[in-house]
């Protein structure tokens, strides 16, 4: 199997997917210069799981999403798929992904990407740890008749 | 498994502003159904040659991923398969299997291949999107649903309409397609040579 040699876009597609709007609002307040490829638009994508991750495939549940694809100036096209249905975050994630295929890059990387990753894998962390401080052991005595 | 990146030219040409744009698309596609043999103008779209505005407007418009689309002929080009595949996620099959199907006349031939839908379900029929070079409101005579008395358009041929005519309510539905003028030709629609 050859290396994907899209795992860096989607890795950053990933994060920018899952930001929180008001926060790649407050990274990124300019947009750059851009045409409009696909114009954002709210949708719904079926979510599929696999029960044990090799079960069957079956239907979780649908989700809102967002698209938008847009054209630098320079000519990067960036796309974004983004949860919820705030407009203006899929123009914002289609304009990071962009400007990530441009020379702009490790400056964006270090302004946008870093801080968001950090930040979900911050409130991740703190989640974790308030559901592991709840965990329970059982354990089984030995039982007297089985003596 | 990684598709290679889309060319330009597939990306743009698409509506600059889809929920009002297509929604008058559509109701100008609907009139021309509704009224055989009238003419519509639509815009909005700007396809890879060598489709029309209005085919392009038909067809981000009325086709999208749950409907098969077949293209014929020229038609069927790697321009116009990466335009579709970006603006609708259509997808592309044989003509038997085909809800929409676009094309020069000549490239459709034959037609009887085309989905007539069944008698439990008539709308499971094709829609045939087709090329002119020209297009206007004189030639052959059609009357029926639609038409107060009768009204004419430069059809391709009629025999193939008379044919699909008698297999009603069975049969598929045509809208005529040349530059941004778009007319439609329902299967209920008699046609007669002048």
């Amino acid at each position: 199997m050859t290396p994907d040699p899209n795992t860096d876009r989607k890795a950053w597609m990933a994060v920018l997917a899952k930001a929180s709007p008001s926060r790649l609002a407050a990274l990124l307040p300019d947009l750059p210069d851009h045409t409009l490829l696909r114009p954002a638009e709210v949708g719904a994508v079926m979510l599929r799981g696999r029960a044990g991750g090799t079960g069957a495939a079956f239907n979780l549940g649908e989700m809102t999403v967002t698209r938008c694809s847009l054209r630098l100036a320079t000519g990067e096209v960036g796309h974004a798929y983004v949860q919820g249905r705030d407009r203006t975050h899929a123009l914002q994630a289609a304009a990071v992904d962009a400007l990530m295929q441009t020379a702009h890059a490790p400056d964006i990387r270090a302004r946008i990407l870093t801080p968001l990753a950090t930040e979900a894998e911050a409130a991740r962390t703190l989640r974790a740890s308030k559901a592991a401080a709840t965990k329970v052991d059982f354990f089984t005595l030995m039982r007297g008749e089985d003596a | 498994m990684n598709a290679p990146a889309l060319p330009d030219a597939a990306l743009t040409g698409g509506f600059a502003s889809p929920p009002t744009q297509s929604a008058r698309a559509f109701r100008a596609v609907l009139d021309a159904m509704a009224r055989p043999g009238t003419l519509h103008t639509v815009t909005g779209a700007l396809p890879p040659a060598p489709l029309s505005v209005a085919a392009g407007v038909a067809i981000l418009t009325l086709v999208d991923g749950t409907t098969p689309l077949h293209l014929a002929g020229p038609a069927d080009c790697a321009a116009v398969r990466d335009w579709i595949a970006f603006h609708t996620g259509a997808p592309l099959v044989s003509a038997e299997a085909a809800t929409f199907a676009l094309g020069t006349w000549s490239d459709l031939h034959p037609v009887a291949r085309f989905a007539i839908g069944l008698p439990d379900y008539p709308d499971r029929s094709a829609t045939l999107i087709v090329e002119m070079d020209a297009l206007t409101a004189e030639g052959a005579t059609l009357t029926g649903p639609g038409i107060a008395d009768s009204a004419h358009l430069s059809l391709p041929e009629t025999a193939a309409f008379q044919t699909n005519r008698a297999l009603f309510p069975l049969g598929f539905d045509c809208l005529f397609t040349c530059g941004t003028q778009i007319a439609g030709l329902p299967r209920s629609t008699r046609v007669e040579a002048v």
